[in-house]
C-alpha cells in the first residue's frame, strides 16, 4: 500500500469543507498518539484543538498549484559515515534512566503477539 | 578584597574575559558572586531548574590554577548557563517537563561540549516552556519565569529562563533554542540580545528535538559583541548531526567593526500592519532612523505570505513534534506510570501524566495533520506554503542585505493573559517564525522602551549572514545604550 | 491446490545487510550479544541524538539493485513510519516510502516444467530493524532487547507475480543466493538475517480482480514458507467456497501446528503517518559511481550457470545445483582446477558424497572438513586407477573423519588397487579352481554367473582389484575350456 493519502470519510470530516473536530475524532487522535486525557480536560482539548485546526485551515486558500513542497530548509544531500563500530557497551549507565529493567532487558507489561 | 564590592555581574562577557586575563579578578571570585545571584534573584524569577554550584566552583578553582596555561580557551573561566533542553552529562535535563523530571543524560550536547572546551563554566540550567513549546514560559512543569522588568509579566518563551537570567544580570550569557522565535521573542521582551543562526550553523546533537527542521541553537546576551564571541565557539560542523553544515565559521568578533554605510536594510510593509502595538512600532522606526543616520539605506520590501507563516508553522512544527516526542513512552527513560494494566495503559498514562496540556495539544495537532485523509490538505499544503515563504525571503534578499522590523507585536504581557486561547499566544511569533521556516538567521536587539518595558528590533539575513547581523547590531549598540539599562532590583 | 482457483503471492523480504555497524549509529551489529549491550543512545532513541547514514548500506542496496536490473534512484528519501511498539524505541521506524533507493527490478526464475518466468521487483528500500521482545522467563513482563534495533535492512518487495508456493520458494531461494553472491547479507534465516512476509490471496481462475489478501508473518525457513502458503491457500479457498469472506489481516504462521492465525497485536487499524524524516537529508547517488559499482559486481548465479555448462560441459541440472551458493560453485571450480579427473566427475562428487556429508552434519560448504585440494587428491587416485570408485567412498569417509589426505589413507589402509595383471591372473585362477560347479554352469550358458566370480575375486582382494581387469581376465579364463 503506497498511497496512504486517501480520503477517510468514515472519520466524519470532508477535507473540502473542514470543520472543527468532534469528540470521537479527538478520542481517536489521542489514541493514535497514546495520550490519556483526563475527563475534566477533555472538553478543553476538543475546544482548543478545534480552534487550532480552524486556524491552520486558512492554508487551504493559499495558491500552491505548482509549488514544490519544502521538506527541509537545507538544500544539500545526506552525508555518509564510514562503516565503523565506534560504540561500546554502556548498558548499565544508560539503564539507570529506565523505570524497570531485569537481566539487561527493559520490561513492559506482557505483550501477546 | 576590593573585588567583593565590585559590580562584576554588570560586566559583559567580553569585559569579564578581559578582567580574568588581566588578573583584575579571578574566575572563582566571579563565579561565586554570580552564583549568589543565581540563588537570590534567580530563585525569585524562577529562572533556573537546576543549579550546579559545586561543580561550577570546582571548575573555577581549576581555571584559576591553570591561569598561566598557554592553552586557555576563548571562554576561559567565564560563566554560562544552558537552557534545560541541552543534554548535560551527569546533570539532569528536564526540558521543563514532568516527563524528564529525573532524566540524567549520559552525554553532553555538542553546544555544551564546545563551550566547556573553550573554558566556559556552567552555573546551572534555565527554565523554559515544556519541550520549548510556548511563548510565555507558562507551560513549564516547574512554573513560569517572571520578567525581571515586571514580575507580574512573562519574560516570553520558550527560552524565558535564559532571557530573564541575562536581563537580571545574573549571568552575562545563556544558551537558548529557537524553533519559531524562542530566542528572539524572550530577548525582545526582556531587553536582551538574542541570535538564532542559520539552520545547520550550530549542531543539534544533544539538543532535545522539538521540530527538527526548524530547531536551531543560539545565545542570549546583553551585547552583540558577546553574542559574536559565543557563536564563534558554538558554530561549526558536527559529524554527529546530518543537518550540520560544512561551512567555514568566520571570526564574528573581528567582523563587528564593519560600518553601516551602504548597508541595504529592507523594511517590510506587512510588519507595520494592524497587530503591531503603536509604541513598539514607534521604537522600531526610531531604531531604523538611527541605522539610516549612519549611512544604511532603507528600502521597502514585500513578504506577501507573512500572514501564512503562523498557520504553516502550526502544521509543520506539531507534525514533527508528534513524531519526535513518541520516544517518551515510559520504557527506557522518562516518566513511567505506576502499575500499568497493560502495554496500552503504560503508554497512555505515562504520556498523559508526563506531558503538560500544551505539549499534548501540539502532539495531537501533529498527529491529526499527518493522519490518513488529512496529510495532503494540511502537512503537504504547509510544506508548499513553506516554499512560498522561503521564496519571498529569497526575493527580498536579492534586493537588500538585512530585513529589519519588530521582533514581537507587543511588549511583555501579563502571566496568564494569553493562556486561554492558543491562537492569541501563537500569534506572538508572527514576525519571528518566517526565519525558522526559511532556515535563515535572525536576531533581536533592545531598541528602547514602551512604558517601562523593553522593545526588540529584529534583524534577519540571508543564509550564513550572521556576521552582517552581528555587525549591524554591534554598530547600533555603539550608538545607543538600551542594552545597558538594568531592571530595578537587579542592579 | 484446488482446481479452478488461482493463487496470487507477493513476497516482502527483509534482508539484513552485512555491515559492521548499524544503519544510523556506530553500534556493532554482531549477533548473539547479551541483551542491550549493543544498543547505543541512537538505537535507543535517546533524547537529543541524531542519525547519520552508514555509507556501506547505500553501496549494498545499489549492488542489489544492479543485480536485479533495477533503477537506482538518483535521489531517495528517508521517511518516518510512526507507530508505538515496545521493540521500536523512537516510536517511529526510519524507512523509505515515496522515493526508495531501488525500484523496477526483475528476476527470472526457472519453473519445474523447465520454462522461465519473470518476477517483477517493485522496489527495494532501506530501513532500520526493530528490537526483539522476549516473552518467556520474565514473569508478568515482556523483556525488550534492542541490540537488533537499528540493524540495516533492505526490504525487497516483489510484484504479485508468484502463482504457487513452489514459485514463491524458487524466487526466494534465488534472491537468497543473489544477496549471498553479492556479499551483502549472510542470509542466515535462523538468526533472522533473511526474513520473509508473504501476501497471499486467491481468486477463481479467469477472474481479473485480485482477491483480498492476508499477510503471513514469521516465515523463517524455506520449508515453513511453502507450508504456510499452502495452508493459507486452502484456508482461503475453503472459506470462500463455504460462503465466507477473506479478511485483510496479518496472520502468524505457527510451525508447531502447521497453521496460520490472526496476529492479535496487529488488530488495530494502522495509520503510520509517514512523512520525510527531518533529521536526514535526501540520499543522492552519482551515476558515475553506479557505473563503477556495476563493473565491480561479482558473477551472479545465472551467468555463472551458463559459464559452468559452457566451460566444464556440465549437465544443466548439476550446474543449477552448484550455483545455488557462490561458495559451492567456488569449491567446484577449485576442485575442477586441481584434479586431473574430468569436471563432471568433480561435479558428481561435490553434489553427491560431499553434499551428503555436509547435510549429515549440518555444515556449510565453507566449513567442509575436506578442502577442494584434498578432494582433488582423492579424485586423482580414481582417475589414475589407483583405487576404484567404491574404495574411493571409503577413503572419502576416512578423510572426512580426519584420518588424513587421500594418499595417506590409501597407504595406511592398504587400499591401493591391484592393477598388476599377473596378480589378478593368480587370484582368478584360484577362484576358478575353487568353484568347479559354477564354472560348469557358466560354461553351459549361465552368463550371469560372471557377477558371482567377480564378487569372489573382489572378496579375495578386499575390493582392491581393478574391476575392469578382473572382468576381462575372468571372461578370458572361463572361456578357455
Amino acid at each position: 500500500m503506497l498511497t496512504h493519502v486517501t480520503l477517510d470519510t468514515s472519520a466524519g470530516t470532508n477535507p473540502e469543507n473542514l470543520v472543527s473536530l468532534t469528540k470521537d475524532q479527538v478520542q481517536h487522535i489521542a489514541m493514535l498518539a497514546r495520550l490519556q486525557l483526563a475527563e475534566q480536560e477533555f472538553d478543553d482539548v476538543v475546544a482548543k484543538l478545534s480552534r487550532i485546526v480552524d486556524f491552520v485551515d486558512q492554508l487551504q486558500a493559499a495558491p500552491t498549484g505548482n509549488v514544490l513542497p519544502m521538506a527541509h530548509p537545507l538544500q544539500q544531500k545526506q552525508r555518509l559515515r564510514a562503516d565503523v563500530v565506534t560504540e561500546s557497551d554502556e548498558r548499565d549507565a544508560i539503564q539507570a534512566n529506565a523505570g524497570l529493567v531485569r537481566d539487561g532487558f527493559y520490561l513492559v507489561p506482557k505483550v501477546i503477539e | 578584597m576590593g573585588g567583593q564590592s565590585r559590580n562584576l555581574h554588570g560586566l559583559s562577557l567580553t569585559a569579564m574575559a578581559r578582567g580574568i586575563a588581566s588578573g583584575d579578578f579571578t574566575s572563582t571570585e566571579l563565579i561565586s558572586k554570580l552564583l549568589q545571584r543565581v540563588t537570590t534573584i534567580g530563585s525569585e524569577l524562577n529562572a533556573f531548574i537546576s543549579v550546579t554550584a559545586d561543580a561550577a566552583m570546582a571548575a573555577a578553582a581549576l581555571a584559576d590554577k591553570a591561569r598561566k596555561s598557554a592553552r586557555r580557551g576563548r571562554l576561559f573561566g567565564l560563566p554560562i548557563v544552558h537552557k534545560d533542553l541541552f543534554c548535560t552529562r551527569g546533570v539532569r535535563t528536564t526540558c521543563g517537563s514532568r516527563m524528564l523530571e529525573n532524566f540524567v543524560s549520559p552525554y553532553d550536547a555538542t553546544v555544551v561540549e564546545r563551550l566547556a572546551a573553550a573554558g566556559a563554566i556552567m552555573l546551572g540550567k534555565t527554565n523554559m516552556d515544556e519541550f520549548a513549546m510556548g511563548s510565555s514560559n507558562e507551560t513549564s512543569y516547574f512554573g513560569p519565569v517572571h520578567n525581571p522588568w515586571d514580575r507580574a509579566l512573562s519574560p516570553g518563551g520558550s527560552s524565558g529562563g535564559s532571557a530573564a537570567a541575562v536581563a537580571a544580570r545574573i549571568v552575562p550569557a545563556a544558551t537558548g533554542t529557537d524553533t519559531g522565535g524562542s530566542i528572539r521573542q524572550p530577548a525582545a521582551l526582556t531587553g536582551t540580545v538574542g541570535i538564532k543562526p542559520t539552520y545547520g550553523r550550530v549542531s543539534r546533537h544533544g539538543m532535545v528535538a522539538f521540530a527538527s527542521s526548524l530547531d536551531q541553537a543560539g545565545v542570549i546576551t546583553r551585547t552583540a559583541e558577546d553574542a559574536a564571541l559565543l557563536l564563534g565557539v558554538m558554530a561549526g560542523f558536527d559529524p554527529r548531526d546530518s543537518t550540520s553544515v560544512e561551512h567555514p565559521v568566520p571570526d564574528y568578533v573581528a567582523g563587528l567593526d564593519a560600518p553601516l554605510t551602504g548597508l541595504k536594510i529592507g523594511i517590510v510593509r506587512q510588519h507595520f500592519d494592524a497587530g503591531l502595538d503603536a509604541e513598539c512600532a514607534a521604537r522600531v522606526r526610531e531604531a531604523l532612523a538611527v541605522l539610516e543616520s549612519q549611512g544604511a539605506i532603507l528600502t521597502e520590501v514585500d513578504l506577501p505570505n507573512l500572514d501564512l507563516s503562523v498557520p504553516t508553522y502550526y502544521v509543520v512544527a506539531p507534525a514533527e513534534c508528534s513524531s519526535n516526542l513518541s520516544r517518551f513512552d515510559g520504557v527506557r527513560f522518562g516518566h513511567r506510570a505506576a502499575d500499568p494494566r497493560d502495554l496500552m495503559d503504560l503508554y497512555c498514562r505515562s504520556r498523559g501524566e508526563g506531558f503538560g496540556a500544551e505539549v499534548k495539544r501540539r502532539i495531537m495537532t501533529g498527529t491529526y495533520v499527518l493522519s490518513a485523509g488529512y496529510f495532503d490538505a494540511y502537512y503537504l499544503q504547509a510544506q508548499k506554503v513553506r516554499q512560498l515563504i522561503s521564496e519571498d525571503f529569497r526575493k527580498a534578499f536579492a534586493k537588500v542585505d538585512v530585513i529589519a522590523g519588530p521582533t514581537a507585536p507587543t511588549t511583555a504581557f501579563a502571566l496568564g493573559a494569553k493562556t486561554d486561547d492558543p491562537i492569541t499566544m501563537y500569534l506572538n511569533d508572527i514576525y519571528t517564525i518566517g526565519a525558522n521556516l526559511a532556515g535563515i538567521p535572525g536576531m533581536s536587539i533592545p531598541c528602547g522602551f514602551a512604558g517601562h518595558l523593553p522593545v526588540g528590533l529584529q534583524l534577519v539575513g540571508a543564509h550564513f549572514t550572521e556576521q552582517r547581523l552581528l555587525a549591524c547590531a554591534h554598530q547600533y549598540q555603539q550608538l545607543t545604550d538600551w542594552h545597558e539599562r538594568v531592571p530595578e532590583a537587579c542592579a | 491446490m484446488k482446481a479452478g482457483w488461482e493463487v496470487v503471492i507477493g513476497l516482502e523480504i527483509h534482508c539484513q545487510l552485512a555491515t559492521r555497524s548499524k544503519i544510523f549509529s556506530g553500534a556493532s551489529t554482531a549477533y548473539g550479544a547479551e541483551p542491550n549491550v549493543q544498543a547505543c543512545l541512537i538505537d535507543l532513541g535517546y533524547p537529543g541524538v541524531l542519525p547519520v547514514l552508514n555509507e556501506e548500506v547505500v553501496r549494498m542496496a545499489c549492488m542489489f539493485g544492479l543485480a536485479v536490473n533495477a533503477t537506482i534512484a538518483p535521489r531517495s528519501v528517508f521517511a518516518r513510519k510512526n507507530y508505538f511498539y515496545p521493540d521500536l524505541p523512537k516510536g517511529y521506524q526510519i524507512s523509505q516510502y515515496e522515493l526508495p533507493i531501488v525500484a523496477n527490478g526483475e528476476l527470472k526464475i526457472r519453473l519445474e516444467d523447465g520454462s522461465e518466468k519473470r518476477i517483477g521487483i517493485v522496489r527495494a528500500h532501506l530501513e532500520e530493524d526493530a528490537g526483539k521482545s522476549v516473552h518467556e522467563g520474565l514473569g508478568q513482563y515482556t523483556g525488550i532487547d534492542l541490540n537488533r534495533a537499528g540493524t540495516p535492512l533492505l526490504e525487497i518487495v516483489s510484484a504479485p507475480d508468484l502463482r504457487s508456493s513452489a514459485e514463491a520458494v524458487t524466487y526466494l531461494r534465488r534472491i537468497h543466493s543473489i544477496v549471498r553472491y553479492l556479499g551483502i547479507s549472510d542470509g542466515n534465516m535462523q538468526e533472522g538475517s533473511f526474513r520473509c512476509d508473504a501476501n497471499v490471496s486467491v481468486r477463481p481462475q479467469g477472474q481479473k480482480a485480485l482477491g483480498t489478501r492476508a499477510e503471513l508473518k514469521n516465515l523463517n525457513s524455506f520449508r515453513f514458507i511453502e507450508k504456510a502458503i499452502n495452508f493459507e491457500v486452502n484456508r482461503q479457498v475453503e472459506l470462500i467456497v463455504d460462503g465466507g469472506k477473506v479478511v485483510q489481516e496479518t496472520r502468524l504462521y505457527d510451525a508447531a501446528r502447521d497453521e496460520t492465525r490472526p496476529m492479535r497485536s496487529k488488530e488495530e487499524a494502522n495509520d503510520y503517518r509517514y512523512f520525510p524524516d527531518p533529521d536526514l537529508l535526501p540520499v543522492e547517488i552519482d551515476p558515475a559511481w553506479v557505473q563503477a559499482l556495476r563493473k565491480s559486481l561479482p558473477e551472479l548465479p545465472d551467468a555463472k550457470k551458463e559459464r559452468l555448462i559452457r566451460q566444464y560441459r556440465l549437465r544443466s541440472d548439476d550446474a543449477e545445483i552448484l550455483v545455488g551458493s557462490r561458495a559451492l560453485a567456488d569449491y567446484f571450480e577449485a576442485l575442477a582446477a586441481a584434479t586431473a579427473a574430468p569436471p563432471q566427475t568433480a561435479a558428481n562428487w561435490v553434489i553427491g558424497e560431499l553434499s551428503a556429508a555436509l547435510n549429515r552434519e549440518g555444515l556449510d560448504i565453507e566449513h567442509s572438513k575436506i578442502s577442494a585440494a584434498e578432494l582433488a587428491g582423492l579424485l586423482d587416485r580414481i582417475n589414475d586407477q589407483s583405487i576404484s570408485g567404491k574404495i574411493a567412498k571409503e577413503v572419502f569417509e576416512a578423510m572426512w573423519a580426519g584420518e588424513g589426505g587421500a594418499d595417506q589413507v590409501i597407504r595406511a589402509k592398504g587400499l591401493t588397487q591391484i592393477t598388476d595383471n599377473s596378480a589378478i591372473e593368480a587370484i582368478v585362477q584360484a577362484v576358478i579352481q575353487a568353484h568347479p560347479a559354477q564354472v560348469a554352469d557358466y560354461r553351459n550358458g549361465k552368463d550371469k554367473l560372471i557377477g558371482f566370480f567377480v564378487g569372489q575375486v573382489m572378496k579375495q582382494t578386499g575390493g582392491k582389484a581393478n574391476p575392469e581387469q578382473v572382468n576381462e581376465v575372468l571372461k578370458k579364463r572361463l572361456a578357455q575350456a
